[in-house]
């Protein structure tokens, strides 16, 4: 695996720190929207190897975390019915819902299963026609495609016991709301490489004119990451805004044409909660009325309920970037892996369980920043 | 099923629960088997319950990994085995033929490392109350003369070694359990760490820790040792081995090789003046010719493990709360 070792060598992970260092003449204050990129600057501590005056900030790109309480508890409801296979990726399971997460329903009986693919929870509702089983379609525009292709196979082939429980959501419309907040810090992106890899990134052109902000596609591993930085650097010293794309070796500025015709025939486009964000209009996935059969929400007749957040969880604000982890009062006291009191804190995308797990503390993470 | 993970929630389990009901000294030490003396002579003492699904996976299966794995314990403790138990417990309908090459397999084992099956029991439980079969093995083994190894004797300046390449277990058989199919096989480590071990003491006879980093992996095992010793360890991220296939499954998963179990390794902590002896053993010995030196222990940072990225980064290297799954996107 070549590129684990090209995109992890020390020496010319150590070229472009220098670069960085000497194109950035002020401090600037980027965000890198996705979690897993978050976690790969924490996992290599590419924070504490940057020049001082980078900062940089942790974006809403964590889908898990996104998720709205409300559809957490409709998942654990739904988990609790007889005759009801609730399947999910494994991530979800630990987050907290209203009272308790789906692991402990698992524990106490509900059938709860890891599945690894959309398509895996397709082939247990053809294995077990008596039971209806409901796919927990967590993700952004990246995870999208293969539930639309399970959807589409169990509309052709009859699958009627498949339903997704849709939570999808969708990456320009939290940007937009991010950089249209008249108190947002943000002056350069990195945008969410895989997901582009599916969408393209047509769609961030408008806003990098709009908002004045460089955004530049970027990867995951170290030097993809740094890469991304340097590129950014050098848009905001030579006061430019334009879409850049540092992953050239996966994402194209229209994305998969096939995956993107898939999303289109199988979502439609809805107002979606984000879990500490709030209500952002057109930025989440819903069925589209000819698969509407295969809607958990629809088919199991679940209430809409608002549920409030627990006060102490300030997860919102370290989505939005506007706090650090570190700078929460629970983190480390109240608000562990252990007992979360939100999803940052559990999701392996989660800015908050990525400080913790690596060992940030306010006196590493503060002090520098 | 946190609780059974390796992390953080099963330590918290033993400590809260287990330790005080049973209020035992030699229990509290916390080591991979406990050590006891009777008449004069040191006796390892050491319990498992394997409970892999499926029970048959590459490079082994569940019967093989029985024996290995409490041989291993003994091992770890400087032990020479004397003998096993085996308590089956079989689930209603499973397939004698399966337990026709179970019971050889356990049989080939405990032959191999060279110490009989003294005794043993069986049930059988209702269909659905059992996931086919579950064993549990006991051993007992003579601990060596002059060797004194336990969780908290590691001390600043230490040398730490790793037997081999980590993670290849928990891959493998994540692999077979999901039917993720990849270029290469990847097969267990399962296997005794005996004659390994027996190399290290060898020249090593001051080795101060040992163990086999089973569920929870390597890291989990380091952080245990840092907290029993409370002195620092740090670790090189580039000198811990790791095959690449294991690395590259571990990727697609989202995995840390570190946190993967193994069962055919184990790593000890040598005083530095039989680093480079205890090294050069293990690596002349069979199957040991991955072995490396990965850290040392510090006085700093104590009851933390800390690791040196490939980068020139630190992190911080954590218990898990439970157990790894496997990333979203």
């Amino acid at each position: 695996m070549r590129h684990l070792d090209e995109y992890r060598d020390p020496a010319a992970v150590h070229v472009v720190l220098r670069r960085i260092e000497a194109a950035a003449t002020r401090p600037w204050t980027i965000m890198e929207v996705c979690g897993g990129q978050t976690h790969s600057i924490l996992k290599f501590g590419l924070d504490e190897l940057l020049a001082a005056n980078i900062r940089l900030i942790h974006g809403p790109g964590c889908p898990v975390c996104v998720t709205p309480l409300e559809q957490i508890d409709r998942a654990l409801a739904i988990a609790s019915r007889p005759g009801v296979i609730l399947c999910s990726f494994g991530d979800m399971l630990r987050v907290p819902g209203s009272s308790g997460d789906l692991l402990s329903a698992k524990a106490r009986g509900a059938d709860v299963r890891i599945v690894y693919s959309p398509l895996d929870a397709l082939k247990i509702a053809r294995q077990e026609p008596q039971r209806q089983v409901v796919f927990f379609a967590v993700g952004f525009e990246t995870t999208a495609p293969a539930n639309a292709m399970a959807v589409q196979c169990a509309a052709r082939d009859g699958v009627a016991n498949f339903y997704l429980l849709m939570a999808h959501v969708l990456v320009p419309p939290a940007l937009q709301a991010l950089l249209s907040d008249p108190e947002c810090v943000i002056q350069g992106l990195l945008a969410p490489g895989h997901v582009c890899v599916v969408t393209g990134y047509r769609a961030y052109e408008p806003l990098a004119a709009r908002y004045h902000v460089p955004i530049v596609v970027t990867g995951f591993e170290p030097l993809d990451l740094l890469r991304g930085v340097l590129a950014a650097v050098r848009q905001l010293e030579g006061g430019e805004a334009h879409v850049e794309n540092q992953y050239e070796r996966v994402a194209r500025p229209d994305g998969n044409p096939a995956a993107r015709a898939v999303l289109d025939e199988v979502f439609a486009v809805a107002d979606r909660k984000w879990r500490g964000i709030g209500e952002i209009p057109a930025s989440g996935y819903v069925l589209s009325s000819v698969y509407a059969a295969h809607d958990a929400e629809r088919a199991f007749g679940l209430e809409s309920v608002t549920v409030e957040e627990p006060r102490e969880c300030l997860s919102g604000l370290v989505l939005q970037g506007r706090i650090r982890p570190t700078e929460c009062p629970q983190f480390g006291t109240r608000c562990t892996p252990d007992h979360p009191l939100g999803a940052t804190m559990v999701s392996s995308e989660g800015a908050c369980a990525a400080y913790f797990h690596y060992g940030r503390t306010t006196e590493t993470a503060g002090a520098r920043h | 099923m946190a609780h059974g993970g390796g992390g953080r929630k099963m330590a918290n389990l033993i400590e809260r629960l287990f330790l005080p009901a049973f209020d035992s000294p030699v229990l509290t030490a916390l080591g991979d088997g406990a050590v006891i003396d009777v008449g004069g002579q040191r006796l390892a003492f050491s319990t498992d319950t394997f409970v892999v699904s499926p029970a048959f996976f590459p490079g082994g299966d569940i019967g093989s990994l029985a024996i290995h794995g409490t041989a291993n314990d003994l091992a770890v403790c400087g032990a020479e085995p004397i003998g096993f138990s085996v308590g089956l417990v079989l689930e209603e309908g499973f397939p004698v033929e399966s337990l026709r090459r179970i019971v050889a397999s356990l049989a080939d084992a405990s032959g191999k490392v060279g110490a009989p099956i003294l005794t043993g029991d069986t049930k059988v439980v209702e269909r659905g109350k059992g996931d086919g079969i579950y064993i549990n093995t006991s051993g007992i083994g003579r601990v060596r003369q002059g060797v004194n190894v336990a969780p908290d004797r590691a001390a600043p300046g230490d040398v730490v070694l790793v037997s081999g390449p980590v993670g290849d277990h928990g891959i493998a058989v994540m692999a077979a359990r999901n039917g993720i199919e990849l270029e290469t096989t990847l097969l267990s480590d399962s296997a005794p760490v005996l004659p390994l071990v027996r190399a290290l003491l060898d020249v090593a006879p001051d080795t101060k820790v040992m163990r086999d980093p089973t569920r929870g992996g390597l890291a989990t095992a380091l952080c245990e040792l840092a907290i029993a010793s409370h002195t620092g360890i740090c670790v090189d991220e580039a000198n811990v081995p790791v095959r690449r296939e294991v690395r590259a499954a571990c990727e697609i998963l989202g995995f840390d090789p570190l946190y993967v179990a193994c069962e055919g390794r184990f790593l000890a902590i040598v005083p530095p003046a039989q680093a480079d002896a205890g090294l050069a053993a293990l690596r002349a010995a069979a199957d040991g010719a991955q072995a490396c030196r990965i850290g040392e222990v510090t006085a700093e940072n104590a009851g933390r493990v800390l690791l040196r990225t490939r980068i020139g980064s630190h992190r911080r290297l954590d218990r898990l709360s439970g157990e790894q799954l496997p990333r979203i996107c």
